[in-house]
């Protein structure tokens, strides 16, 4: 790649991001505009996969909703992404947990990571 | 007025909008240019100006573009290539070649601060080369069916000919596999996303011809196009 164009998305990268990892359990604060009103959603998942780098890295959380599968995938530096918090670590072998798709009930859950 | 640069393309990012939208955008490195000649209704039947890009050393030219250069004052340049003046016609441009150079120089630099961020821009590559390519992957043939007894004959134009008036021959023009790119492509009503000065960088929305490291020719919109965009 060619160095300006680092220069470019540098420009655009966000500083404030907690690091988290696959498996963890994260709250995303999404910026939603109704209209002219704008008010935060919040949404909160288990990481299943991270992918790209600098600007164009992504995220996967997924959570099961009233018995229903629902996943949603961000750009990590998008301006609309309020905040992020991270809040559980998990104990995973993976560096992508789509197997927790086929899965239901207990063996559908992430271990938490004990003493990080 | 110039209305238009030489430009290299550096390659492909993205740029987040306010709302969170993500703008792809091309990275040109567009000018700075410099004024080598001017070309005159009188002089050659036509007004434009003749703009060199990237300087380049003495030994890499040859002599009869070395007296060219001299004859402009300039550094030698890599690229040379000719914007009209002409478009559009007004009365200045066809009367005679005295208003249409106002304010143009040789030796003048030109950069990328003649384009605005908003405005729509026409963009001429050379196309990648694909080499020796087939009907399907050159003029979007549909080939055949993968099963139901297709034997070895998957990718292939099917019929080239037949019936009774046009039997014996091919008709003239007949789509057929051959070399395809490398060649001109243009693409118009490109938007300009972002101007950067300080490292004259033009952000383009969507791809552009060629291959990074390519030369492209970058010239305000022209009303080509179709769509409410164009025109004018």
């Amino acid at each position: 790649m060619y160095p300006v164009i680092s220069i470019i998305e540098k420009e655009q990268l966000k500083r404030d991001i907690p690091k988290f990892r696959v498996g963890d359990t994260v709250r995303v604060h999404l910026k939603i505009v109704e209209g002219e009103k704008e008010r935060i959603q919040v949404v909160e998942g288990i990481v299943i996969s991270k992918k790209g780098d600098g600007i164009r890295e992504t995220f996967t959380i997924r959570k099961v909703s009233y018995g229903v599968g629902v996943e949603r995938k961000f750009p990590l530096h998008s301006p609309s992404i309020e905040k992020i918090q991270a809040l559980r670590t998990g104990n995973v072998r993976r560096a992508k947990l789509y197997y927790l798709r086929g899965r239901k009930g207990k063996a559908a859950r992430v271990e938490e990571k004990i003493g990080v | 007025m110039i209305n238009g640069l030489l430009g290299r393309k550096i390659g492909m990012t993205q740029i987040f909008n306010e709302d969170g939208t993500v703008i792809p955008v091309t990275v040109i490195e567009a000018g700075p240019c410099i004024v080598v000649q001017k070309k005159t209704l009188d002089n050659d039947g036509y007004n434009a100006v003749q703009l060199g890009f990237i300087p380049t050393k003495k030994k890499s030219i040859h002599k009869p573009l070395k007296g060219h250069f001299d004859k402009a004052k300039t550094k030698p340049m890599r690229f040379l290539r000719e914007f009209r003046l002409d478009y559009p016609e007004t009365p200045e441009s066809s009367s005679g070649s005295g208003q249409v150079f106002k304010g143009i120089e040789v030796g003048q630099t030109v950069n990328v601060e003649i384009f605005q961020q908003g405005e729509s821009v026409d963009i001429s590559g050379t196309s990648k080369g694909r080499g020796f390519a087939g009907v399907m992957k050159r003029h979007g043939m549909a080939g055949f069916p993968a099963s139901r007894g297709t034997h070895e004959y998957f990718r292939h134009p099917g019929s080239i000919s037949g019936g009774r008036t046009i039997r014996s021959r091919i008709l003239l023009g007949k789509r057929m596999p051959g070399h395809m790119g490398c060649e001109k492509a243009t693409l118009l009503n490109l938007k300009v996303v972002k101007i950067i000065k300080e490292n004259n960088l033009l952000l383009v929305k969507g791809a552009t011809p060629g291959s990074h490291g390519g030369i492209l020719v970058i010239k305000k919109k022209t009303g080509r196009g179709k769509g409410k965009d164009a025109g004018a």
